[in-house]
């Protein structure tokens, strides 16, 4: 018969043994797709990625167009999102303590949180594609902020809970009303991680395709046109990587490499952000 | 600097003033976190110019008390005031009362320094400015004065541009002070503003509540017996919700009439 202190740290090893073996599975994986991507990818990689358009089957190209209109909708979806998101999170911690308003709508974003994309690429393609007639650009930004909004709501709403109430009190103890409270002291106690939330909103829209397929669609060529169909990267692999063509997989691969990189390093940002708000504050 | 010290009285007009004005009277006031009573059928003179401190064992009612002298509990749903408040004339409790200019004149300090997420200097000014229009030279001045009369200046004239979080807890606490004395209020409600801090700052604390009542009326809420001793003019002891016995501080602690606060005051009970 083994002690119970024995079989304490038995039953600890063990556990820390199961737990070291699940993440190392779930690193395996993304070490995998990381490994496979700068394997075919990384040959891709030119500085003609950054200069030319996206080619027809069988000639030369980049995806300076694609690239483009991915920064530009994303820049545009966040813009009309962070605005909603944040002051619907600022209503819900500070306005809506045990009010049935708040509630449904802290029950609704929780949905939107984990709504299916493609569900929102329909929606929108429902409301705005059908009826001005054509996919456009600011469809397709217009889809991508439905999705930044759920986010920078929940987020901002519990960042702005982790301030606490007596901060609250003491800027109101001065006479100052509710809004300067909200907007000097509550608000700047939790703009890092506002901002962090921001950041993970951005980084989970930059490789979104669904919403897109059927909201900004796709262009072959150069457009900064807000108003016709824009040309994004997740569009394009997911065009290219269908295809036949080699010359049109390489480009999809390079690109899907640079998504991938380009959303870890808003991550990584967002870590860093984050663990400064102490000294940001 | 000077046109703003105007707000305060001069000396000889404070020490003509009646030993006992009152600067606050609470008349049958009661008070209800929901149906929960806190306080019930209060009646209490708190004198100009003076120090008085409530005390009585935890859950008593005495911060609740103290929170209803600039409504503070009106942050909260639930939380309810009926009765009488007068401050210089006027029933705060009446809610066509200006809530922010209520609390502009009535200052507080809570029991954990708050200082908010910016620069020392815009702790003090963040108040200042919601009630004044300054110049960048008469808010220097007021930010100066403000942090000397709170025992602070010397420690931090240097640093006015660092976070107010990278001062200690003691040196915190002293700023929350200056902010409060920054928006030159007639009363100053402190609430356990030393029971966080060690004992080097705790004196501190307590001397500078010495020389603030000078010009301003404070009411302090504290655990500890010898503090409301050594800082205060008046002691209201209270109990479940009521005043039992208020009156000069010295009388209190040497010669209680009730049973009930000798008991407290000699450890009996408490």
């Amino acid at each position: 018969m083994l002690s119970l202190y024995t079989r304490r740290r038995l039953f600890n090893a063990f556990n820390l043994f199961v737990s070291f073996l699940t993440m190392a599975i779930g690193l395996f994986w993304l070490g995998w797709i990381l490994w496979t991507l700068l394997r075919f990818g990384f040959g891709g990689i030119s500085i003609k990625m950054f200069t030319e358009m996206t080619p027809p089957p069988g000639s030369d190209g980049g995806l300076l167009n694609a690239l483009f209109g991915s920064l530009l909708m994303t820049v545009m979806a966040t813009l009309i999102g962070t605005p909603v998101g944040i002051m619907a999170g600022i209503y819900l911690a500070e306005f809506g303590k045990g009010n049935w308003i708040a509630s449904i709508t802290r029950f609704i974003n929780d949905i939107l949180l984990s709504a299916p994309s493609i569900v929102i690429g329909l929606f929108v393609y429902e409301v705005y594609v059908v009826l001005i007639g054509h996919f456009s650009g600011w469809a397709g930004s217009l889809a991508l902020s439905l999705i930044v909004i759920p986010v920078v709501v929940r987020t901002t709403e519990n960042m702005l809970r982790l301030v606490p109430d007596t901060q609250r009190e003491a800027a109101a103890a001065l006479g100052a009303p509710q809004w300067r409270v909200i907007s000097s002291v509550t608000l700047r106690a939790a703009r890092a991680g506002v901002l962090t939330g921001l950041l993970l909103a951005v980084a989970r829209i930059a490789g979104e395709t669904a919403p897109l397929l059927f909201t900004a669609l796709n262009n072959q060529f150069w457009s900064a046109n807000m108003n016709a169909p824009m040309a994004n990267l997740p569009v394009v692999i997911f065009q290219f990587a269908m295809s036949p063509y080699d010359d049109w997989h390489k480009l999809a691969w390079a690109g899907a490499l640079l998504i991938t990189f380009g959303v870890l390093g808003l991550n990584i940002l967002a870590r860093v952000v984050f663990r400064q708000r102490n000294i940001l504050a | 600097m000077m046109t703003s010290l105007t707000a305060i009285p001069p000396e000889a007009a404070r020490k003509s003033q009646a030993e006992t004005s009152p600067k606050l009277v609470v008349k049958n006031l009661n008070f209800h976190y929901g149906k929960f009573a806190a306080l019930k059928n209060v009646n209490l003179e708190i004198p100009d110019r003076r120090v008085t401190a409530f005390i009585g064992p935890s859950g008593c009612g005495k911060s609740t008390l103290l929170r209803t002298f600039n409504r503070m509990y009106e942050l909260y749903p639930g939380q309810k005031a009926d009765g009488e408040i007068i401050l210089d004339g006027v029933n705060i409790l009446d809610s066509r009362q200006d809530l922010n200019r209520l609390r502009a004149k009535v200052g507080m300090v809570f029991q954990k320094p708050t200082p908010f997420p910016m620069s020392i200097f815009d702790n003090i000014a963040f108040g200042v400015r919601l009630y004044e229009r300054l110049s960048t030279h008469e808010m220097n001045d007021r930010v100066e004065w403000a942090l000397r009369k709170a025992a602070l200046w010397g420690e931090v004239k240097d640093k006015l541009k660092q976070s107010g979080n990278s001062l200690s807890g003691g040196q915190q606490q002293r700023l929350c002070i200056a902010r409060a004395i920054a928006v030159k209020p007639e009363v100053v409600l402190l609430d356990e503003p030393a029971s966080a801090l060690d004992p080097i700052s705790t004196a501190h604390i307590e001397e500078l509540i010495h020389e603030l009542k000078e010009d301003y009326t404070i009411v302090i809420v504290t655990h500890n017996m010898q503090q409301a001793a050594r800082v205060s003019d008046f002691t209201a002891y209270m109990y479940l919700g009521e005043l039992i016995e208020f009156g000069n501080t010295n009388n209190i602690f040497t010669t209680p009439k009730q049973k009930a606060t000798e008991d407290y005051i000699t450890g009996k009970f408490g």
